[in-house]
């Protein structure tokens, strides 16, 4: 149970995967305008993690060596597309506001990355902990930088009113160069508050 | 021709693929250390994003919508990427041996690059002819490397440079790119 915890728990502050790992930065930057876009994505890679994790870590003996990538790959493609279809069924302007990194979600090295460190070579209880850790992570760094960028950006928050109403909001956040100075805070930050802790302690 | 002229200028510049579209930002952070090193990731992706355009296109045109089967583009299209990477990997290996040991490290790395898929579903998505695809497919490869080079000169002189202490690695770097993309963003005025 204990070890169930680690697993899980290492992907929300130790390991956070887009600040701490720098893997899959692509959707991080792109798809947090909005919280609600961010969270969207966040949704998605966790149900495509969690499926991938426990997938690959139940054949993880079947799978020869030589070509285990091109497996993971396969396993992660037909997830996505399965996510996709859904997104299309169920929250079609989401869909629409992702555009094409839904489908880029299987170039994510986040999945591939997990895959090969730990769910070929862990159990299937500890791959899934560690896969809904890492995918609770994810969510709630893009829910949280899609916050920053869309309170400072729109002046909303979820597509509420969040600011004062004279707020005049800052289109820089909401652009590219938002998007690549925001996450550099972030990552700042981070490092700022770990050096600190290291201090103190 | 000026159409042609407008969508190598609009893929290199205007929509930059790692600044303005935010495609290929792992490898774009991850190899942009030293110049030498990112001008050999650059002309890999090049390379692979017009050979990985020149054959998804005839597939979707002529296998996948005829067939009713558009859906499972995302799997076809990485499959045959991966596919290409390992072809291309051992071509080279075989018949130029020195490119192959120029681009070597980079060439397996470019399979989980969103740039390279990222191209080939953004040429079916604005609906590209053949042709067209290949402009766009090579001016956007272009642009990544020029994005790349350009990072990796700065960050050779961050080197040298006393920055705090929290922003050292990987926030000084998105910094830049961030300066960078407000930069390739004025040239959004030009069209």
């Amino acid at each position: 149970m204990n070890r169930i915890w680690k697993e899980f728990s290492k992907g929300l502050w130790l390991e956070l995967p887009p600040f701490r790992l720098l893997l899959g930065l692509c959707p991080v930057l792109a798809v947090t305008k909005t919280a609600y876009n961010g969270f969207g994505m966040g949704c998605a890679v966790i149900f495509v993690l969690t499926l991938s994790n426990l997938i690959i870590s139940l054949v993880r003996k079947i799978i020869p060596p030589k070509v285990r990538i091109v497996c993971f790959i396969v396993i992660t493609a037909s997830l996505v597309v399965t996510v996709e279809l859904l997104m299309q069924a169920f929250t079609y302007p989401l869909y629409q506001e992702l555009g094409i990194f839904v489908p880029l979600i299987v170039v994510n090295c986040l999945i591939l990355g997990r895959a090969e460190a730990f769910a070929s070579r862990n159990p299937v209880h500890l791959s899934v902990a560690d896969a809904l850790g890492m995918g609770f992570g994810f969510t709630l760094s893009l829910t949280f930088l899609g916050g920053v960028r869309e309170i400072f950006g729109y002046g909303t928050f979820f597509g509420r009113p969040f600011m004062w109403a004279e707020f005049k909001p800052f289109t820089f956040m909401v652009e590219a160069p938002g998007a690549f100075i925001c996450l550099a805070m972030c990552l700042a930050a981070m490092n700022f508050i770990t050096t600190w802790q290291s201090k103190r302690f | 021709m000026t159409d042609y002229f407008m969508l190598i200028i609009a893929a290199i510049f205007i929509n930059n693929i790692v600044l303005a579209q935010y495609l290929g930002n792992c490898p774009f952070l991850g190899t942009s250390k030293s110049i030498d090193v990112a001008v050999g990731m650059g002309a890999a992706v090049v390379f692979v994003s017009v050979m990985a355009a020149a054959i998804t296109w005839p597939i979707q045109k002529y296998i996948l919508e005829p067939w009713g089967l558009v859906f499972s583009q995302t799997i076809v299209f990485i499959m045959v990427i991966a596919a290409l990477v390992q072809f291309v990997e051992m071509f080279l290996k075989k018949s130029i041996p020195p490119l192959y040991e120029a681009l070597g490290i980079f060439l397996p790395l470019i399979t989980t690059n969103c740039a390279v898929l990222g191209i080939a579903i953004i040429c079916q998505r604005k609906e590209y002819t053949f042709l067209e695809s290949m402009v766009f497919a090579l001016a956007s490869g272009a642009g990544f490397m020029l994005a790349l080079v350009i990072l990796s000169l700065i960050r050779e002189r961050l080197e040298i440079t006393r920055i705090p202490d929290a922003f050292k690695g990987t926030p000084i770097a998105l910094v830049i790119a961030g300066l960078m993309s407000l930069v390739f963003f004025a040239f959004q005025g030009m069209v």
